[in-house]
């Protein structure tokens, strides 16, 4: 009876470690395939000039694969949203957690998790037809597609993951902090800024980081909204061309195998760098400054 | 009793007719140029509809490829958005192939500006100095002091490739122009945008853009058909030899006026008649 017991509860173990195997596999399988297609590149041109070169020119006759631009292109975007999105998305989140009544919370929460759920084509489509006629005419720019519109599309996006990850970041507080914190004669706003916050910090940098990395990798947002042009910006109302935009918009006409496909796919290796680095940071920031119990603090 | 087994016997032919017309269901392998692969995908999926035996497998990687597949004889159809080369009638002789092209539809390729732009007319040299960077401000050529917003189309897509060939001379367009991923989506930010200057198929006209007359000549079908336009091309169809079976039925169905040149006007090209 027990021997069928073992047996079952070792068959479950097995079935469990493989279904987690397969996902893992299938990830590694993706980057192997990645790695392949964008490898061959190199052997036309070196890894400098494709990194730092300044033209991004692929069907030209000889072609040019400088992804400089794009790649100043994608941190920007990605920078001037965190400015926008970050204090938004923490500050909505301390709202939510700290001040606002249940009631409130039940209401809004689930409000801005819906943000979330807007299809990014959605969004794309709100920034080229409301937003970059309303950008033009204010500030009287050149064009509505520029960096700026992304960014705050961006915004818009990673709002939600950032918001909802401090938030749950911030409600885990231990209690005790918070009632040692007003016993002690603190107001509540003294509260939430020296205990609470710091309490929490490494779930809010987590919550930040991928806000953030979801904000690199996003594609039709930029494609449509970011103007498109392969040059480093000069100022935050310039058009830009960010390296999600460029394989989305290339992939389809480039010929399979060709330098053209290849360089993509070698763009893709880059952005693949950039949200894996987002990634570890934030699973080190996690890790490191966890919060376990009010005894560490 | 005698009923049930003519019956029998009529199901038992109908199953042997449809095997048989299943064992000479004939497949077609269009591949090429990118600028006609939509003409050759709705003309494909229509003559589909109607000969629902017939596969019809389509590919784009360019008119190069499209060549290259004909004088292998890997395909069927091969597609091309200019004539074919005289190094590729070289490899073809060689080979012992004689590419035969069909002429299917025009392209052409319109510049257009904001409704309330004044600037009506513009040759191709200013268009050049436009693209190129030149020209930055729309007074240069006629227009109101505001600066020019070039939006130019992906450098991978066929449209590109003409107004390249045709208004750039092989010029490269400069790096600050706004790229597009469709005629609609240049359309669209054209129509939204005072200070820009776009390009796009005939075919994607609205009331929202101006179209401008280049060297005087407005882009149409007509100016198109005459030749008289200059930034326009034909279409080509290439076969290896002169069609046979399937495919001269596919080409006559392209070529159609009702049928195929009514679907090449729906994918915004220009039909030959």
């Amino acid at each position: 009876m027990s021997n069928t017991r073992q047996l079952k509860e070792r068959l479950i173990h097995k079935f469990f470690y493989g279904i987690a195997f397969v996902s893992i596999f299938t990830l590694f399988l993706i980057f192997l395939f990645l790695l392949l297609e964008g490898i061959p590149l190199f052997e036309k041109i070196s890894i400098n000039d494709f990194i730092f070169g300044n033209y991004w020119y692929p069907t030209s006759d000889p072609p040019e694969f400088g992804v400089f631009p794009l790649i100043i292109a994608s941190v920007a975007v990605t920078a001037v949203s965190a400015v926008v999105s970050i204090p938004l998305g923490v500050m909505t989140a301390i709202y939510l957690a700290e001040i606002a009544s249940n009631k409130v919370r039940e209401i809004a929460k689930p409000v801005v998790e819906l943000l979330a759920s807007l299809p990014s084509v959605v969004i794309g489509f709100f920034g080229m037809v409301i937003v970059a006629p309303f950008l033009q005419d204010t500030f009287n720019i050149a064009t509505g597609l520029n960096l700026f519109n992304a960014a705050i599309m961006l915004a818009f996006m990673s709002v939600p993951t950032i918001c909802s990850i401090s938030e749950d970041a911030i409600y885990s507080v231990p209690k005790e902090l918070k009632e040692a914190s007003l016993a002690l004669g603190a107001t509540h706003f003294e509260t939430i800024h020296k205990v609470v916050l710091p309490a929490s910090l490494s779930g809010i940098s987590t919550a930040v980081i991928l806000g953030m990395s979801r904000a690199i990798g996003e594609t039709m947002v930029v494609l449509m909204v970011a103007g498109g042009a392969a040059m480093i910006p000069g100022s935050i109302f310039d058009p830009v061309r960010p390296m999600p935009a460029s394989i989305a918009a290339e992939m389809a006409e480039a010929p399979f195998r060709g330098d053209h496909y290849y360089a993509l796919f070698a763009t893709g290796i880059v952005l693949f760098v950039f949200t894996l680095c987002f990634n570890l940071i934030a699973d080190h920031v996690a890790h490191k400054y966890k919060q376990v119990g009010a005894a560490t603090l | 009793m005698k009923n049930s087994k003519t019956m029998l016997s009529i199901l038992a032919c109908s199953i042997l007719l449809l095997s048989a017309t299943f064992s000479f269901a004939e497949n077609l392998v269009v591949k090429g140029s990118t600028t006609v692969l939509p003409i050759a995908q709705k003309v494909a999926e229509a003559y589909m509809k109607e000969n629902p035996e017939t596969k019809i497998s389509i590919s784009g990687g360019g008119s190069g490829n499209g060549m290259k597949a004909i004088i292998d004889g890997t395909t069927d159809i091969g597609n091309a958005s200019r004539f074919i080369k005289d190094k590729e009638v070289k490899l073809a002789m060689e080979k012992g192939v004689y590419p035969v092209p069909f002429r299917v539809a025009y392209d052409c390729i319109v510049p257009v500006v904001h409704p309330s732009n004044k600037v009506g007319d513009l040759s191709l040299e200013k268009l050049k100095a436009i693209y190129t960077g030149e020209i930055k401000n729309w007074k240069e050529v006629g227009g109101p002091d505001r600066p020019v917003v070039v939006i130019s189309r992906d450098t991978s897509s066929g449209t590109y490739e003409v107004w390249e060939k045709k208004v750039l001379k092989k010029a490269r367009v400069f790096p600050g122009a706004l790229l597009q991923a469709s005629n609609g989506a240049v359309a669209q930010a054209v129509a939204k945008n005072k200070n820009a200057i776009g390009y796009i198929g005939v075919g994607y006209l609205n009331k929202d853009v101006k179209a401008v007359t280049v060297n005087g000549i407005e882009g149409s079908m007509a100016t198109t058909l005459d030749g008289s336009f200059p930034v326009s091309r034909p279409l080509f169809m290439f076969t290896q030899g002169w069609p046979k079976g399937e495919t001269v039925k596919f080409l006559n169905y392209v070529l159609h006026p009702a049928k195929g040149q009514k679907l090449v006007k729906e994918a915004g090209y220009v039909p030959l008649y």
